[in-house]
């Protein structure tokens, strides 16, 4: 028991990743897809951030209180910034969703790998 | 939903309170949290409620697409420039120590620089984003309609010559 | 202790809205999820004492990205073709929770100030930060002036980002190709 009270925060991190993963691989739609991507990366985010906790502290604004316990800055700002670049990453995988489904006609993984494989059996045949 | 009056009043007092607080984010930063990130996200957030609710085409209008290029790329330029500002003073890139009259100084001058730059590029990149996605369904619904056209054209093309392309 | 059932509670929820998020089939449903998700995040973040991140997750998770989700359902179908739980990806999903939770069991405990991740560079910045720079924020100073060739990355990974998807949506020539369409085209090529 003392063992996992110390960890639990990571644990419960490390289920909510599996759940982001098992939407990754498990599901066909592509923007379901995308939604578990969200997940697993935002877990991500909380474990670095679970890390960088100090109990008792506070956050890493310095005060002149006798307050000297601050949280770690340094995973804050590896989060902050890969928050922002993941909206940015995300998009660019909307974006390439909406040009699928223009010229396939479908965002579900298994019918477009039927599609591409009926027109690489036409190209064989021309 | 343009034509709800009170969402339109609303979004006439809420849209420069937001720009403003996005203000406040980006320079307060270095005192209280935020910074350049947060503040362009929010003050992209203005511009995407203005365009939400007034239309895309009046949200162009506010913002043109060319001038919203130009500032994603000022925001890098202005980053990668005052690291190299710092160089030509003599001290290492992104060293803000010279940029002042003393290292403090000259710190609080590059961060401010920087943190705007990383504002104006993610604040812009942002609006970009919307309006490409939003600007998409517009673009979708020209093509169906000069799609529907074409086939009017060709079904009366096929009426009068039937026979047209017999060797291909 | 209050922290650990503050802590607790908001994972609860984020793990209720991820299952609601895999189990649902209309996507609208499940985008709005993922922007509620975003936002109970951002409220443990502030918790972990994680200001400025929670800051900039509830602008950007629940703001913007649940924008673009929405925009992009508006151009593709709203509904996920139901599917039963899948064994593999679950087996595979499960083993890899056991492989991350024994190797997770050698961390040092949760708000441990003796971990090694706070002796090492994190006091240089903490006191640094005063006297270097002379700002409050040390999130900021650590962001713009200590890790700020590490900040111009990520900005011009943004600005890539910016350019791929102009490049991908922004073009106005290639007109669109439907199922039913693309049978007639192909005819007519023959």
């Amino acid at each position: 028991m003392s063992m996992l009270a110390g960890q639990w925060n990571y644990f419960l991190v490390i289920a909510l990743m599996m759940i982001g993963f098992y939407t990754v691989i498990a599901r066909g739609n592509m923007v379901k897809k995308m939604v578990g991507l969200t997940i697993f990366q935002t877990s991500v985010f909380m474990l670095y951030i679970s890390m960088g906790k100090i109990a008792n502290g506070t956050a890493p604004i310095l005060t002149d209180a006798a307050q000297k316990a601050y949280a770690n800055p340094l995973p804050h700002v590896l989060i902050l910034t890969a928050i922002v670049v993941g909206v940015a990453t995300t998009a660019v995988g909307y974006a390439l969703i909406i040009r699928v489904y223009e010229s396939y006609g479908t965002i579900e993984d298994d019918e477009l790998i039927k599609i591409i494989e009926a027109e690489e059996d036409e190209g064989a045949d021309a | 939903m343009q034509d709800d009056p009170v969402i339109r009043v609303v979004a006439k007092v809420m849209i420069p309170t937001v720009m403003l607080f996005a203000l406040y984010v980006q320079f307060h930063g270095d005192y209280g949290p935020g910074g350049g990130f947060q503040a362009g996200v929010i003050f992209a957030a203005a511009f995407v409620l203005n365009a939400m609710i007034f239309g895309l085409n009046r949200g162009r209008h506010v913002w043109p697409a060319n001038l919203n290029l130009l500032a994603v790329c000022a925001g890098v330029l202005l980053y990668g420039l005052t690291g190299v500002a710092s160089m030509l003073l003599g001290e290492n890139y992104l060293d803000y120590d010279v940029l002042g009259a003393t290292p403090q100084a000259g710190q609080h001058i590059g961060i401010l620089l920087v943190e705007f730059g990383v504002g104006l590029t993610v604040a812009s990149v942002m609006v970009a984003l919307f309006f490409t996605f939003a600007g998409r369904m517009t673009h979708n619904r020209l093509l169906d309609r000069m799609e529907a056209q074409d086939k009017d054209a060709k079904r009366g093309a096929a009426k009068q010559a039937p026979k047209k392309r017999s060797r291909t | 202790m209050s922290g650990f059932l503050v802590d607790a509670a908001l994972i609860s929820l984020l793990t209720l809205i991820a299952i609601l998020a895999v189990r649902l089939h209309r996507l609208f449903a499940v985008v709005m999820l993922s922007g509620a998700f975003s936002l109970v995040a951002a409220a443990l973040f502030v918790v972990l004492d994680a200001v400025d991140v929670a800051f900039t997750e509830a602008a950007v998770g629940a703001g913007i990205s649940t924008i673009l989700a929405l925009a992009t359902l508006s151009l593709v179908p709203r509904d996920e073709k139901p599917h039963s739980i899948a064994l593999v990806p679950a087996f595979l999903a499960f083993a890899t929770a056991a492989m991350l939770a024994v190797a997770v069991s050698d961390l040092p405990a949760f708000g441990d100030a003796n971990a090694p991740i706070h002796n090492h560079v994190a006091p240089e910045y903490l006191t640094g930060s005063a006297e270097d720079i002379g700002i409050p924020n040390v999130v900021t100073s650590v962001l713009a002036s200590y890790r700020g060739f590490d900040t111009l990355g990520e900005t011009v990974v943004v600005f890539t980002a910016a350019i791929a998807v102009l490049l991908v949506l922004g073009g106005y020539t290639r007109p669109r190709r439907r199922n039913g369409d693309r049978d007639k085209e192909d005819g007519n090529a023959r």
